[in-house]
């Protein structure tokens, strides 16, 4: 099969992106594909016009890549795809769309409050921040409503690191959502097709705070795979992200994290296109499901061509 | 419809014809290793490792590549100002006169005939070191190394500056130090400071192994250590019995005020270690650097750069000899401290133009970086993602600290641009940060103003409290 890889472009998990990409650029090679790489910039269509591949493997993380737009692009030129379709992955990238689409199909995930940057400069939302911090409690979260791998993401321990907080997260994108701290096991689980695949677990090393730098380092969070969970926590964790999955319209692929917290799950938010390098969650999950990453490769791309296979 | 938006004008296509068309290679790439793989190679990794530090940002750094984006983030000198046709003459008269021994293994000291260059150069600052006490190393950066490799046991304590070079402070935690920093303020390093942590180590029972410091033009405060901080430093080192490691990649770019003397002349070389490089004066791709050391010092970093990579490129020797031989290095360091002058000229006055008051930043009198502070609120490294946006970039000052300061500076690199794109760079700069201190405003209705409202534009070159100020 001729495949071509998405990878790259401006995003600002660029970094992140050229390894997915490379990895499954090395899989495909493997498994006998025909390969296009594509570092995704202006001549994207041109060029996929051009060579029309039978199958477009999307591995861009972030605004751009995993929002939506190349997969627009590849409806309109009519390549099949890896991943969620439009209309998922721009849910999947707003974290404030895909929590309210979460709340509305009545599944768990924290409080939080939304604000884009006129709320506060023209609209004096910053006379309510007292307000808010009293419903959500501290330490809260403070996030960039797009944007993925924690770039941004911060916590406030009281209200005087409240500003700060949003000024980072402004910095990401227009919109920030402030969140409840939920405290509880940080889990993640992986969806292919309709299935769940193994639970991990991100155990932070002591110190570490869940943060960018941290999830792509080797040896600074621990994974567990498959978390130590009991048949009912399982249960219940597999089954919310599940349904978060479906209610997100995600197919193909695409991963779920939540947190396991005493009165059961939370979720966080969902990744249209989870991470596919070396310490990333979702080869990890395949692998303790007795995948290779060639498998797995091979299967993301029998469920872009056959939908109904899944 | 939403009309699609697609990122990455200008972006490059690293493959540019399907693969099939050439007979493959069996694997261009390893087997991807596997999650089982990974802790296992966990499990053989040194404990040193586990300290590595990746860069900061490094994957936000890894956009700064992309062709649209000024980037003021890098530490470059402008190779662009080498003749090409010097640099081929040179390689010829190499290649026709001495392939076999440019080609060849050399001494792990280095060719006296490189010493005898390197003597020119610390000549011009005055200083007159015995070539025996010399080693020429891969870089000043292997210099760092092999300084570590033969003093620091896990847990010593080494003493740097704060902020520090960048690229130094991997190499410390390579070697597990215990990195203390010392603040510096616009006569570079605070003595004082310095003496205050000797006497504590004393009274824990813990003595340092090195102070290091880069005392002209810092990378990457750009401050200057001034005279008296000088003599006292090497008066500390004496009475101490402990090494300082200076090092002067700058030193011979200077763009203003009266030359210094560095700290090896004032000491004699008997508690200072000298670390140079050509890497800013002639070319960083060559990687020829140096360091000089009291004898028994010098013998286990010979030692030390054996075991590393016996010895320094011979080509890159041979190179350096012709171009030494040429007499006109001189002349060139004379052409780029006019380009950089004028560069730090114009990023200066773009920074009085286009940073907001509530900004500071150094006024180096050379090397090649401006640090600029902002208000304690921005992160640097979250306002990266913001410049990266506006396509431009800058190093968070967090790179510079072991701890977690320095998160509201960020170094700014002047030599590596043209003066279009360091005003243009400036504003873009400018402008971000001008958001940022106006949504601060917003949200805490504190009055901060966002634009310049001075015209002079010494005022805001307060880098650093003063010494003996409070706070």
């Amino acid at each position: 099969m001729r495949v071509a890889v998405l990878k790259g472009g401006r995003s600002l998990e660029r970094g992140v992106s050229l390894r997915s990409g490379a990895r499954v650029e090395d899989a495909l090679e493997r498994l006998g594909h025909e390969l296009l790489a594509l570092d995704v910039g202006a001549d994207l269509v041109r060029r996929l016009s051009a060579e029309r591949p039978d199958v477009a493997f999307v591995a861009m993380h972030g605004v751009g890549g995993e929002d939506g737009t190349a997969q627009e692009l590849l409806e309109l030129l009519g390549i099949p795809f890896t991943g969620p379709g439009v209309a998922a992955c721009a849910r999947c990238m707003d974290k404030v769309l895909a929590k309210h689409a979460i709340r509305e199909a009545g599944l768990p995930t924290p409080d939080w409050f939304a604000f884009n940057q006129t709320a506060f400069k023209e609209l004096g939302a910053a006379d309510a921040l007292g307000r808010l911090e009293q419903g959500l409690g501290f330490p809260l979260v403070v996030k960039p409503s797009r944007g993925g791998s924690s770039l941004g993401v911060k916590f406030a321990a009281g209200p005087g690191e409240v500003p700060g907080a949003l000024v980072a997260a402004f910095s990401y994108d227009e919109r920030v959502l402030l969140e409840r701290f939920v405290d509880g096991r940080e889990l993640a689980v992986s969806v292919l097709g309709e299935e769940t695949l193994p639970v991990v677990e991100a155990i932070p090393a002591a110190g570490d705070r869940y943060d960018f730098e941290a999830r792509y380092e080797i040896g600074r969070t621990s994974f567990v795979c498959p978390a130590e969970l009991s048949p009912a926590e399982r249960e219940a964790v597999t089954e919310v992200a599940l349904a978060s999955y479906r209610a997100l319209g995600c197919s193909g692929f695409a991963r779920v994290d939540l947190i396991l917290a005493p009165d059961g799950p939370q979720v966080l938010e969902a990744n249209a296109i989870p991470g596919l390098t070396d310490t990333s969650l979702l080869p990890q999950a395949a692998e303790a499901a007795g995948m290779s990453f060639e498998q797995l490769v091979e299967r993301i791309l029998d469920l872009a061509l056959k939908p109904a296979a899944a | 419809m939403r009309k699609p938006n697609l990122p990455g004008a200008g972006a490059s296509i690293r493959h540019t014809s399907w693969m099939s068309e050439v007979p493959p290679p069996p694997h261009r790439r390893r087997a991807h290793t596997s999650t089982r793989d990974l802790q296992r190679y966990a499990g053989l990794f040194a404990a040193r490792t586990g300290v590595m530090r990746s860069s900061a940002m490094r994957d936000l750094m890894a956009i700064t590549a992309r062709p649209e984006v000024i980037s003021l983030a890098g530490g470059l000198p402008d190779t662009s100002t080498f003749p090409p046709q010097s640099f081929a003459a040179q390689m010829t008269r190499i290649a026709q006169e001495s392939a076999a021994e440019a080609l060849q293994y050399g001494p792990t000291e280095g060719f006296e005939e490189t010493k005898d260059c390197i003597l020119e150069v610390m000549g011009a600052e005055g200083m007159l070191p015995d070539p025996d006490d010399m080693i020429v190393t891969t870089g000043g950066q292997q210099a760092i190394d092999l300084v570590c490799k033969t003093l620091v046991d896990p847990g010593d304590v080494v003493i740097c500056e704060a902020p520090t070079y960048p690229g130094a402070v991997p190499v410390f935690c390579s070697y597990q130090a215990d990195v203390i920093q010392v603040e510096c303020d616009e006569d570079g390093m605070r003595i004082d400071e310095l003496e205050a942590l000797l006497e504590r180590l004393r009274g824990e029972g813990r003595r340092p192994k090195f102070v290091y410091s880069v005392p002209s033009f810092q990378n990457p405060a750009g401050v200057t250590m001034s005279l008296p901080r000088r003599q006292r430093l090497v008066e500390l080192a004496r009475q101490w019995e402990l090494l300082v490691v200076e090092d002067n990649p700058y030193g011979l770019l200077r763009y203003g005020g009266e030359p210094l003397p560095p700290l090896y002349q004032l000491d004699g070389g008997d508690f200072v270690i000298y670390i140079g490089t050509l890497s800013k004066i002639l070319s960083p791709g060559i990687r020829l650097g140096w360091a000089v050391a009291p004898p028994p010092v010098l013998e286990k970093i010979v030692l030390g750069k054996q075991a590393a990579d016996l010895c320094t490129s011979t080509l890159t020797q041979y190179f350096v000899r012709e171009y030494f031989g040429e007499g006109r290095w001189r002349q060139y360091i004379d052409d780029l401290v006019e380009i950089y002058r004028r560069r730090r000229d114009v990023m200066l006055e773009a920074l009085a133009e286009h940073f907001p008051a509530a900004a500071t930043w150094t006024e180096p009198e050379g090397g090649l970086f401006i640090w600029a502070t902002l208000p304690e609120y921005i992160d640097t490294g979250d306002l990266l993602a913001k410049a990266l946006r506006a396509d431009v970039a800058f190093v968070p000052g967090q790179a510079a600290y072991i701890d977690e300061r320095g998160r509201n500076s960020m170094r700014l690199n002047f030599s590596g641009v043209d003066e279009g794109e360091i005003r243009e760079g400036i504003r873009r700069i400018g402008r971000v940060i001008a958001e940022q201190i106006e949504l601060y405003g917003a949200l805490t209705g504190e009055d901060v103003a966002a634009a310049p409202e001075r015209t002079q534009q010494d005022e805001n070159v307060v880098p650093f409290r003063k010494a003996g100020e409070a706070g």
